[in-house]
């Protein structure tokens, strides 16, 4: 009678609460609209999109090498595994092949950063959640692969170190003789995080039992990576449709049981023991050889055997007076407004102001720019006597002029692109990741899309979410790693 | 050994701050109010972007910014400046100036990166071209991404900034 | 609670692309245009009337099932093709370990496209995103808005004839605008130094 009456006058309804997008524990720009009876969620509604960047129509306007540093800032926690991602895609498309040392540093730092992506996971997950030592913890290690991918292509988290055809350039050994001594110690710091967490009973609590999914409908779902993987599919791009190095060496798949939260936790940490295994075995079978692919018709030149690059010290830019004719296309090309001159007048370089970029000397028609090695510092006069035509130059710097042409109509323009569409996934950390390029024989794409696993986990959030408690919407956005510069684009 | 305090007397240790040991400090309200504040700067935990992460990087145990004071706070209240780290777009801008409103005074903003600074590589339909045009910048930070050096640096600046003020703590400024 | 290990095998198994094309064909012979192949991989360019009943048969099929929706987007070809926008389903059996694609041409004129949010779960939000960039409708799907976007943009930014750089600052999103004009009128009470 009286739990009747109380009905009648105190009404009970749903609350609406926002999450984000300003939040310490959405992983970025997530927002979150979740409908709550009491503690218990009763829907959730997410809303991505505050970092649409536009990077696929950006990616349509740029030509196929200039789009690549966009790839890095997709996911930016493991940019490494999307450039990869983005020139297999590419030279499926060129139809070329690396060589086979490249496939092996991909692979190398392509497990790398997954190790580097997993940890920071464990660490904001597990921040998430309570556990403050474990972020102290793993960020310790991920620096450390950080330092390394600084020795090998000087930045430490947007790296563009991949590159169509190959890698930017060959790891120095110190850099491998680092890399060995990590893998060595690795394991053991795993061994740390897990002391901490793996069997605490309130990880356990938080964990086990939360967000389950059962195989099927994670696979309905679109599910891919460890979050696919937990719940016990055994499907892994590695191994389903091999790329780089991957099916040279041998690595298990880890795959749960329970489909929760505590079996992807696993999953991702036998992971890292597994990449820990690949790193090894490739270091161990590094093969010699170039690291770029020797291709001109799609292949961006060598950098060192480009104009610029081959005697950057000694040589002058020179204008033979007799076959300048004044055009004016150099003295507007300049970048540092060395070039001075009347119109149909002979133009003349000011040494002092050369940057020596040699922009000029690719825009002259009439064979009238030249380079005269050793004339740094000459006068004039002494420069006049030393400089010969263009085409009458050796053919090593003929050849490092062809090549620097080559790199600029490549970068502008890009290379003549078979027509075609093609779909190429690779497995980054977090999942399958997909590009699909509609080319219409231009040096750009037509249409660029990217298939970002974190967009498909976003969207299975109401799904996990629903019927658990508040604080199990934090677990939730955790296990399934996301990302929201990837999510978004 | 103690010093004999009675024959010490005021000991200028910089200008504008005397001693008068062992515990006596003379200086001017700016100056000690300055020096609280750029002590223990209160940054909101507000990650944008790739730059986010770099900013984890130095909250974290390599970097430590807690050793200048820097602690990160969960809510704009309860701090005193914003790091804004990384691209801005269209549709999260209203949200920054909103965290932005909601700091109280005295407040700073910090542009990290080249997103934040200047719009970056993404000129596009979508993304806003620096967070100067609807927020008033006190430091840039540049590079893509900042190294956590640089950022610590940018913080350095503007505790450096903030070591300049006159009288900002005063209503009738 | 237990995570097991297993070793996958590297060799592919299942239908080459070509023969799957061809039940397709055998499946609905007057729904197919045209097959493509490039690279190995093979397109199937179908009419969108019975799409939902392709990928279905797709889906269903004991000897296919294309259980993983790998992705699911748009492609707008303005001036470049009779009908203008092509929806592309990636496929790929787990089980099996073969893939298609299927393309579902929609025109200009009329571009709505049924929704298939029942086969698949996880096209929800991929049919948002396309609803979003390029205003195609997929009909019956649960909750068609704008996913990317803010709700009240105008224009569908991966259509061709969009700008890359967008409106100007005038005919730019109300919410954008309105909040850097009231920033620019809070502007004298800010501190300065």
């Amino acid at each position: 009678m009286i739990q009747k009456e109380a009905e009648r006058i105190f009404e009970t309804r749903e609350l609406n609460v926002n999450m984000g997008p300003q939040h310490p524990a959405t992983h970025g720009v997530l927002r979150l609209v979740l409908d709550i009876d009491g503690e218990t969620i009763v829907k959730v509604t997410p809303y991505v999109g505050y970092l649409h960047r536009g990077i696929e129509k950006l990616g349509e306007n740029l030509s196929y090498f200039q789009a690549l540093p966009l790839t890095d800032r997709m996911d930016y926690v493991s940019a490494m595994s999307n450039n990869i991602g983005y020139c297999v895609a590419v030279e499926k498309l060129f139809g070329i092949d690396p060589p086979m040392r490249a496939k092996f540093i991909r692979t190398i730092v392509g497990e790398m950063s997954r190790i580097a992506n997993h940890l920071l996971w464990l660490a904001t997950h597990a921040l998430d959640i309570g556990a403050m030592t474990v972020f102290l913890y793993c960020f310790r290690e991920r620096e450390w692969i950080l330092d390394l991918f600084e020795m090998i292509c000087g930045a430490r988290l947007t790296v563009t170190y991949p590159r169509v055809g190959g890698v930017r350039n060959d790891v120095p050994q110190a850099f491998l003789d680092s890399l060995w001594k990590f893998t060595e110690e690795f394991p053991s710091r795993i061994l740390e995080y897990e002391t901490l967490i793996d069997q605490n009973r309130i990880w356990l609590q938080r964990t086990v039992g939360i967000g389950v999914i059962s195989a099927e409908e994670a696979v309905n779902w679109g599910m891919t990576g460890p979050t696919l993987r937990g719940s016990g599919v055994p499907y892994d791009v590695r191994k389903h449709m091999p790329y780089d190095a991957y099916d040279q060496v041998e690595f298990d798949v880890p795959i749960g049981t329970a489909g929760d939260t505590y079996d992807r936790y696993r999953c991702r940490m036998l992971e890292m023991r597994q990449s820990n295994s690949i790193i090894r075995q490739c270091i161990e079978k590094l093969p010699p050889g170039p690291v770029m692919a020797d291709d001109p018709k799609f292949v961006l030149p060598p950098k060192d055997k480009m104009l610029p690059i081959t005697q950057p010290t000694d040589m002058a830019y020179f204008i033979i007076e007799k076959a300048c004719k004044g055009c004016g296309m150099c003295l507007r090309a300049c970048p540092a407004k060395a070039i001075s001159g009347e119109k149909k007048k002979a133009h003349k370089i000011d040494q002092s102001q050369c940057l020596q970029c040699s922009t000029c000397f690719t825009t002259c028609k009439f064979k009238a720019l030249t380079v005269v090695p050793g004339g740094k510092g000459l006068s004039d006069e002494k420069l006049a006597e030393l400089a010969v035509a263009p085409d009458k130059l050796p053919d090593d710097i003929k050849e490092a002029q062809q090549n620097l042409t080559r790199q600029f109509d490549f970068i502008k323009k890009g290379p003549k692109v078979p027509e075609g569409e093609i779909y190429v996934a690779t497995e980054v950390p977090k999942g399958e990741l997909g590009f699909y390029f509609v080319s219409d024989g231009s040096g750009k794409p037509y249409r660029m899309r990217v298939r970002a696993p974190s967009f498909v986990h976003a969207g299975c959030l109401p799904r996990l979410c629903v019927g658990h408690l508040v604080a199990d919407v934090i677990a939730a956005i955790g296990t399934i790693d996301i990302v929201l510069g990837e999510c978004d684009r | 050994m103690l010093i004999d305090t009675s024959t010490v007397g005021l000991v200028e240790v910089e200008r504008g701050v005397k001693v008068l040991p062992p515990n006596v400090i003379v200086t001017s309200l700016d100056k000690i109010i300055n020096w609280g504040r750029l002590s223990s700067i209160w940054p909101t935990t507000f990650g944008l972007a790739c730059c986010a992460i770099e900013m984890m990087a130095v909250g974290a145990s390599h970097y430590d910014f807690d050793r200048f004071g820097i602690i990160f706070r969960g809510s704009p209240r309860q701090s005193d400046c914003v790091i804004v780290a990384g691209t801005v777009t269209k549709k999260m801008a209203p949200v920054v100036r909103r965290v932005y409103d909601q700091i109280p005074e005295p407040r700073y903003v910090v542009a990290m990166g080249s997103c934040a600074c200047t719009g970056g590589v993404f000129k596009t339909y979508s993304t806003v071209q620096g967070c100067d045009t609807f927020l008033p910048v006190d430091v840039f930070v540049p590079g893509c991404p900042p190294r956590p050096e640089t950022l610590l640096e940018g913080m350095m600046m503007l505790q450096e900034k903030m070591r300049k003020e006159r009288a900002r703590w005063s209503p009738w400024r | 609670m237990a995570v097991t290990q297993v070793r996958l095998t590297f060799a592919p198994s299942g239908l080459a692309p070509l023969a799957i094309a061809e039940k397709i064909r055998e499946a609905f012979p007057d729904q197919v245009v045209e097959v493509v192949e490039f690279r190995d991989q093979v397109s199937v360019i179908v009419k969108k009337g019975q799409i939902v009943a392709i990928l279905r048969y797709l889906h269903d099929d004991p000897f296919l099932s294309f259980d993983h929706l790998q992705d699911l987007t748009a492609v707008d070809y303005a001036k470049k093709k009779d009908v203008r926008f092509e929806v592309v389903y990636s496929l790929y059996s787990i089980k099996y370990r073969h893939r298609i694609r299927i393309r579902a041409q929609v025109p200009e004129n009329d571009p709505k496209i049924d929704s298939v949010v029942p086969i698949w779960a996880g096209a929800n939000w991929h049919e948002r995103e396309c609803y979003d960039m390029f205003g195609i409708t997929f009909t019956g799907h649960p909750d068609l808005r704008r996913i990317l976007m803010p709700e009240d943009w105008e224009g569908y930014p991966l259509r061709k004839d969009y700008p890359l750089k967008g409106p100007d600052f005038e005919h730019d999103w109300p919410g954008f605008t309105d909040m850097v004009k009231r920033s620019r009128e809070l502007r004298e009470f800010e501190w300065e130094g």
